[in-house]
């Protein structure tokens, strides 16, 4: 085995990556912030930060805090809203040979609904439904929590978009395979997970939370074991592909999400500590499969050998 | 030209019995240039905790050598961290990052006020100011072994106003009274500020009463450094007189004060 026969290149459900290691929602920006850092084209795709029909504000700061091997975010989903997108970010991403993936939220289904409507026309290459924001009030994550809820979204997106639909589940449940089984059952070409777990900092000098949202969103090398565990159940439930992420920062992270049954990778919260950690995971993914003899990535998908 | 991501360290001392360093660094390559006010985000480990970078105020850059000093205060772990490394160690710094301070051509007559950690960037704009400009400049610290003489600008055009909190140096008391006494009859062209909070918030208030231009140079807790994860926010004033966020990494450090909300 040797670099040039490697195929690293997968088609999931009509989303084409060239690699598997895709840009985390939220922690990339629009891939403009780090267009002078690293060579945009490394990526397999770029999911953006998460879209709303109208621009948000976001929540008062702070906003972030750091925990061990992690970090609380409580952002609020700030972002221009999704006309603003399709007319201002994306002819720069386009620029770029790589995935691009509308990561949205609404507040209610219908809102859902419309976006993918809209985004249906734009030119992206899938739309990945965020229904597990843990830190905004309405919406999201009150739907990504039920069973019912995340039926109903999913059933009422289906019918707006041809393009190949994921949709990004919330660790914060008791039974992760339920939420994906809806998902799969309204329509859902593909799964995500994990978003971020629910956690809380308290300064014990003030007595008071750290995040002014009082609660944030855990991400980073600390969640990674829970979501290697979620994205192998979830592997294990459904018949359609999963994308893994929760923690990843390296090309041996990234291969024990694939062998737990994720077709493709999402690398968050390390970027902010590696920028050009994309080009190192990728060739860790490669280092990996010479060694083991693997000529395509697929062959490992769900490999893990349980006991 | 690129923006740094590698560098040697040259040196690496702590300043007197002090919890205070000063780093000199060697870039790698062919580096972009840095202004006053703008700062880096230097990774503080090997492994993932600390995970995220830390951000530190560019003391001085010197293009021709590409070598540029930050001055730290040892606080958590990430400091520590940058306390222990040696001579010949590399450096994963990303910048330079931020806007900079705005110092207009006809300007003749400015105040620089800092307090603390604060003064770092506030040196930087001194030590590039143009000789036909004169600088009224107050630094307050917490006790007078914190003075930091190794650093402070001795130019002409510079006058030096120190208080310590514990009053064992200069003006005991809070540096903004002092602030307030000296300028009270003088015209300033603009006003500098970097340093806790409520501090910036008082020399933003009197130079606005006053009809100054200041200038407040802010800190908040930061992941990426380069305006992806918004997670740097900061009040503002937009146009229509709304409340929104700004970014302190990518629309500052550096704010006019009448744009922001202290
Ligand atoms: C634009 C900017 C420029 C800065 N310039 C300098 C400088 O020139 N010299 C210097 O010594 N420090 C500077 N700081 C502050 C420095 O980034 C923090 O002191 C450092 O991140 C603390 O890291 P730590 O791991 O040592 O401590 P931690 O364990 O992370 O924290 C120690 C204490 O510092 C507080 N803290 C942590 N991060 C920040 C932050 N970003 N802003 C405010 N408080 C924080 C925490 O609440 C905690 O109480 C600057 C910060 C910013 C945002
Ligand atoms: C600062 C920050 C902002 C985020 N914003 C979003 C978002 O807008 N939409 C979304 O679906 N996920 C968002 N996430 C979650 C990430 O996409 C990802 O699911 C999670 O962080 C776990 O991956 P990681 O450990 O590699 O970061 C955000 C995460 C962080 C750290
Ligand atoms: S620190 Fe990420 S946007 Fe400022």
């Amino acid at each position: 085995m040797n670099e040039k026969n490697i195929n690293l290149s997968i088609d999931i459900q009509g989303l084409k990556l060239k690699n598997p290691v895709i840009a985390a929602s939220g922690t990339y920006g629009f891939g403009r912030e780090y267009a002078e850092y690293v060579d945009l084209n490394d990526w397999g795709g770029i999911s953006v930060k998460g879209l709303t029909l109208e621009e948000r504000i976001g929540n008062p700061p702070p906003r972030t805090v750091e925990t061990p091997s992690g970090m609380l975010n409580a952002i609020g989903l700030q972002n221009p809203g999704v006309h603003a997108f399709i007319q201002n970010e994306l002819p720069f991403l386009r620029r770029f040979d790589t995935a691009v993936i509308a990561n949205v939220a609404g507040n209610t289904a219908e809102e859902y609904a419309t976006m993918a409507r809209i985004l249906d026309k734009a030119d992206i290459d899938a739309i990945e439904l965020n229904l597990s924001c843990p830190n905004v009030k309405k919406g999201c994550m009150a739907f990504g929590s039920t069973p019912e809820g995340i039926f109903q979204v999913v059933k009422d997106v289906r019918r707006e978009t041809r393009k190949p639909l994921i949709v990004k589940l919330t660790p914060n449940v008791t039974d992760i395979t339920e939420p994906a089984i809806a998902a799969q059952e309204a329509g859902a070409d593909i799964l995500s997970l994990i978003n971020t777990l629910l956690g809380m900092v308290i300064d014990i000098h003030t007595r008071k939370p750290v995040l002014a949202n009082n609660t944030g969103g855990l991400s980073g090398p600390a969640v990674r074991p829970v979501a290697v565990r979620m994205v192998y159940q979830v592997a294990q439930a459904v018949s359609i592909p999963v994308i893994g992420m929760g923690g990843i920062t390296s090309g041996k992270d990234a291969i024990e999400f694939i062998l737990a049954g994720a077709s493709a990778v999402m690398v968050g919260t390390w970027n902010f500590a590696d920028p050009a950690c994309v080009k190192k995971i990728t060739e860790e993914i490669k280092a990996y499969m010479i060694r083991y003899d693997i000529s395509d990535l697929k062959e490992l998908v769900g490999k893990v050998e349980i006991y | 030209m690129t923006k740094w991501n590698s560098g040697i360290v040259l040196e690496n001392k702590r300043i007197r019995s002090t919890d205070i360093y000063i780093m000199k660094v060697r870039l790698k390559g062919d580096v972009d240039p840095s202004y006053p006010g703008q700062f880096v985000n230097i990774r503080c480990s090997k492994g993932t905790d600390p995970l995220l970078r830390r951000p530190i105020s560019i003391l001085r850059f010197d293009p021709a050598e590409n070598i540029f000093e930050i001055v730290y205060e040892v606080r958590g772990k990430g400091t520590q961290y940058l306390s222990l490394l040696k001579q010949g160690e590399d450096l994963d710094v990303l910048g330079p990052l931020g806007n900079r301070f705005c110092l207009k051509e006809e300007y003749e007559r400015i105040a620089v006020v800092g307090g603390g950690i604060g003064i770092f960037p506030l040196i930087h704009l001194l030590e590039s100011l143009p000789e036909k400009v004169f600088a009224d400049v107050f630094f307050g610290f917490r006790d007078s072994d914190r003075i930091l003489w190794e650093i402070l600008p001795k130019k002409d055009n510079i006058k030096l106003y120190i208080s310590t909190d514990d009053k064992s140096f200069g003006y005991g008391g809070f540096i903004t009274d002092l602030f307030k006494e000296n300028t009270s009859d003088k015209k300033y062209d603009a006003v500098y500020t970097c340093g806790p909070k409520p501090m910036m918030k008082i020399v933003a208030e009197a130079c606005m009463a006053k009809d100054i231009e200041c200038f407040v140079s802010l800190e908040e807790r930061m992941a990426c450094g380069i305006g992806a994860c918004l997670g740097c926010a900061c009040r503002v004033q937009t146009e229509n007189d709304k409340i929104g966020y700004g970014h302190v990494c990518k629309d500052g450090p550096v704010f006019n004060a009448r744009k922001v909300v202290l």
